[in-house]
């Protein structure tokens, strides 16, 4: 009865009590969603463009940052360790084209995911190695003129607190979103990707030069690595533990389909709110960190409903 | 005793004003005809008429947003395609869905998987109960293997097969089930002349000896009046002609939906 | 010259169907077989037992679970770990209540508590598919992780959550716990192994393993001749986290005597284990073990190695080296071979059976 009581009326009590304090965990979860729909958003772009589920983009993202910091600590500017970490982004999206993309051309895209989990585990053990595994790196924020501070915004009587470091994540997602949005609309480019991500072989028949294409959007990705890299980084530090973290990016996919980058948002922010809901109303009932898990398991509640996510396109499955 | 007069009996599968949309799309409308017992019928039309369509809706794999099937005086709406299967009505495909992965025995064995019962414990004990089905209905598909006459392959994956060997083996794993009715879809597209010939040998085979019903879509139109008892004309989603080869031949709507007519 | 088949002719269906129906398949085997009985009970050393023998054999057993859910009905799974976990506690909070139960019958059951689990897993898996499917076993593994990392219960109030084998006998000999002789511990083990490898083996080439074939090659297909999906990919899931329940038992129980939460996590436990049936095989129970004994194997060469080439290499190094090892092995694994070290094995028999004379 206590344990019903724990998980029903309390939690509405909660919330009647104190709306403010609702108020502020909504935000944060909102916050939280948009650094999700970041890293999904990596996801999200290979996906589209080359048919590819790039286990590796939290690795990747890993790797963009690292590569940032390093450069930076070791007294070079800010302007030349993002540069250089771009380089590095664009040098890896040739490598992975010319190793692991160009000889799997239409492959089952069940392989391709196999093979990107073979990248994932490379590309950890040779971020480690090159590095450093055990220590942790902070990203210069200053220099990288990310305020720290947290806004105060009076309402009813009491305070809700936002982080500049959030609404600068907000900001670059937005930005993010509406170039890439542009870029897959408005381009011819952006066409031959969605061709790309629909067959390969008919891509290749039409004269899109496959291999370039993929090269642009792994690009593409990695640079979107980078960002939500430096974001993540600056809310926590830098080391390979974050893959675990881009890891939640799989229900945000789910949830608002993988082609989709509205959905990718919505997505994100859902899980966002909900995770972080549910873990204060209904986690100390539950036994506590049920964040580990909860994104998931909504995930998968809300694909026995709409197996093809809020915003996908049905499947009309044909014999 | 093969006769040149079969006896095609009752319906055994009608089909009552079925229409079947994909959102704006109309793939059938207000469609009835029916199978009758022991006959080929061939369901014929232009590409995007409906056909296939019209197979997946008999086969459970559509459901029918109107209308209604009824297959061996047993009405239904909407039924699994496993229990269709299951009530004997098993098919090929346009595009052949062969497993490929396994070899032309284990895909025949896979046809007949339906008339195998022993739970898996069984299995796993394997000696016994379980191997003597499974040694049974190995001749069975064997029978067929050999009615086939693809003895030579029957141990190669069928991935590697050529084309016109996997319409054939499909066809040994749709008959493994030892089906009532017959469901071919474009059993001879992309053969050539001598492939078709020994396949149309094997549906009309198929017919007498096992007295199978037989509702086949194809394009050839040499084949469709040489070896079907009766011709449906679908268009556009509806059927717009329904009899005998000759008089289907004749039919004027027919002539106009194949060779396009004048609007003025 | 030796490996010839020339003259063995089968005169009925029944001696088409054995299991080897090469008759020097079937020597060859029973050879290997009253081998891995007879060295290492003799010559066996803590090492050996150790570091070789135990995990393959524990882990290959997890291998097969998930290849008869990946290899052969196409369901990928990311969740191995989280089923492992779930045989070990079920095997330790069984025994432990019910210490004289016979540890055979509790290895069944921590399979049964682990097959209920995949089946609850397993039914989102008619509607979803692919990522979507692997996204959702990602759901059962955090869950598992956070119900042992949460439960004082399951690990019977132990501070850190961990759990350890007690000592246990089987028909009067001690097989279990840190006292049991190596040699009777690795016997149980390769006694549940061989059973459940006949079983499986056995599943695979009958009705079942045909109809988790072709909702592997071609569902849409399969549906259409009659096989229930829904059924037969419970079966899939149920069957291959049984063996991945049983197998997580021994790996613990026998093998590792002592764990914490930590070791059935996903990047050290599911990934691996995944690795060992796509470098041995998909589809193949040879290549679940063969995958097992490389991926088991490679780090103990990699860690010998180094200082026998009189390389002095720091031990954090040489895991970055494996990592970067195992990707790349996957990745060319992937490109060059998908059908694994099994199908190169066959390859190498088909080889043989021309030897010398390749006309």
């Amino acid at each position: 009865m206590d344990f019903l009581y724990s998980v029903t009326a309390d939690p509405v009590l909660q919330i009647v009590e104190d709306p403010v304090f609702f108020l502020q965990i909504i935000l944060e979860g909102l916050m939280a969603g948009v650094m999700y729909s970041l890293v999904a958003l990596g996801f999200c772009l290979i996906y589209k463009a080359s048919g590819v589920f790039n286990f590796a983009q939290g690795v990747m993202m890993v790797l963009a940052v690292m590569c940032m910091v390093t450069v930076y600590d070791a007294g070079f500017g800010i302007l030349l360790a993002l540069l250089v970490a771009m380089v590095f982004m664009v040098g890896l999206s040739f490598a992975i084209e010319r190793v692991v993309l160009r000889p799997m051309v239409n492959q089952p895209q069940i392989i391709l995911f196999m093979a990107t989990i073979g990248l994932a585990f490379f590309l950890e053990g040779f971020g480690e190695f090159i590095f450093g595994g055990s220590s942790q790196k902070i990203v210069p924020t200053e220099a990288l003129h990310i305020g720290r501070d947290a806004l105060l915004i009076p309402m009813f009587g009491s305070e809700i607190r936002l982080q500049q470091l959030d609404l600068t994540a907000g900001v670059c997602a937005a930005l993010l979103v509406a170039t890439l949005a542009l870029f897959f609309q408005k381009t011819t480019v952006g066409r031959a990707l969605r061709a790309v991500a629909d067959d390969h072989q008919a891509a290749l028949s039409v004269g899109i030069p496959l291999r370039s294409m993929w090269v642009i959007v792994w690009s593409v990705a990695g640079l979107v690595a980078l960002v939500t890299g430096i974001m993540w980084g600056a809310s926590s530090s830098v080391d390979f533990s974050l893959v675990l973290i881009a890891m939640k990016a799989f229900p945000v996919l789910i949830l608002g389909g993988f082609t989709s980058v509205p959905g990718v948002i919505v997505g994100g922010l859902i899980i966002g709110v909900g995770e972080k809901v549910a873990e204060l109303y209904w986690g100390d009932a539950l036994g506590g960190s049920i964040e580990e898990w909860f994104a998931y398991v909504l995930a998968l509640v809300f694909l026995m409903f709409r197996p093809q996510g809020l915003f996908g396109e049905k499947i009309i499955e044909r014999v | 005793m093969v006769t040149d007069h079969k006896q095609i009996g009752e319906a055994l599968l009608q089909v009552n004003n079925v229409s079947l949309s994909f959102g704006a799309v109309q793939a059938l409308s207000d469609v009835s005809f029916e199978v009758r017992e022991h006959e080929i019928l061939a369901i014929i039309g232009p590409n995007g008429a409906g056909k296939s369509s019209m197979l997946n809706v008999i086969n459970g794999f559509y459901t029918a947003n109107e209308g209604s099937i009824v297959y061996k005086g047993i009405s239904r709406a909407k039924m699994e395609p496993a229990d269709v299967a299951r009530n004997g009505v098993s098919r090929t495909f346009q595009n052949i869905a062969l497993f490929r992965g396994m070899t032309t025995l284990d895909n025949i064995m896979t046809g007949r998987n339906t008339k195998m019962h022993r739970n898996f414990i069984w299995q796993a004990i394997y000696i016994g109960p379980a191997r003597n089905e499974e040694l049974e209905h190995r001749r069975k598909a064997e029978e067929i293997i050999d009615f086939l006459e693809i003895q030579a392959i029957r141990k190669t994956p069928v991935g590697r097969l050529p084309y016109g060997l996997q319409k054939r083996v499909e066809l040994g794993r749709a008959l493994a089930a030892e089906p009532e009715l017959l469901l071919l879809d474009e059993p001879m597209a992309g053969m050539n002349t001598e492939e078709k010939e020994d396949m149309c040998r094997f549906i009309l085979d198929v017919n007498e000896e096992f007295g199978t019903t037989i509702a086949l879509i194809e394009h050839d139109m040499g084949v469709v009046m040489d070896i079907s008892d009766r011709v449906v004309v679908l268009d556009y989603g509806r059927k717009i002609a329904d009899g005998s080869p000759d008089e289907v031949r004749g039919n004027q709507s027919v002539i106009d939906a194949y060779l396009g007519v004048s609007r003025e | 010259m030796i490996y010839r088949e020339t003259g063995q002719y089968k005169a009925t269906y029944g001696a088409d169907q054995q299991l080897f129906p090469i008759v020097q398949d079937r020597y060859f085997f029973f050879a290997f077989m009253a081998f891995l009985v007879i060295y290492p009970v003799f010559f066996g050393s803590d090492y050996l037992f150790q570091v070789v023998l135990y995990p393959v054999l524990g882990l290959g057993l997890c291998a097969l679970g998930l290849n008869i859910l990946t290899g052969y009905c196409g369901q990928i799974s990311l969740g191995t770990g989280g089923f492992m976990a779930i045989g070990a506690y079920s095997f330790f909070k069984i025994t432990t209540i019910f210490p004289d139960l016979n540890i055979l019958i509790i290895f069944i059951f921590a399979g049964l508590i682990s097959a209920l689990f995949g089946i609850l897993i397993g039914l989102p898996s008619l509607r979803i598919k692919g990522f979507y499917l692997a996204v959702t076993t990602l759901a059962a593994q955090f869950f598992v992780e956070w119900c042992i990392n949460r439960s004082d219960w399951l690990s019977n109030y132990s501070p850190s959550h961990t759990i350890g084998a007690p000592p246990r006998e089987l028909f009067g000999f001690l097989v279990m716990g840190p006292e049991a002789p190596g040699s009777a511990k690795y016997l149980v083990m390769l006694f549940i192994v061989a059973v459940m490898t006949l079983f499986a083996r056995n599943l695979v080439r009958g009705r079942i393993g045909r109809s988790w074939m072709a909702i592997r090659d071609m569902d849409i297909a399969a549906e259409l001749i009659g096989i229930r999906p829904l059924f037969t990919k419970l079966s899939a899931f149920a069957i291959g986290s049984f063996y991945i329940g049983v197998g997580g038992a021994m790996h613990v129980m026998f093998n590792l005597e002592n764990v914490d939460p930590e070791a059935f996590e996903i990047f050290s436990t599911s990934f691996p284990i995944l690795f060992m049936i796509m470098i041995g095989g998909l589809g193949s129970i040879l290549g679940a073990y063969m995958g097992a004994a490389f991926i088991v194997l490679l780090p103990v060469l990699l860690r010998n190695a180094f200082p026998f080439l009189g390389i002095d290499i720091a031990s954090h190094v040489i895991q970055h080296i494996e990592f970067m090892l195992f990707g790349g092995l996957i990745v060319f694994f992937l490109i060059v071979e998908p059908a694994g070290l099994a199908r190169l094995w066959q390859i190498l028999k088909e080889k043989l059976r021309q030897w010398p004379f390749p006309y």
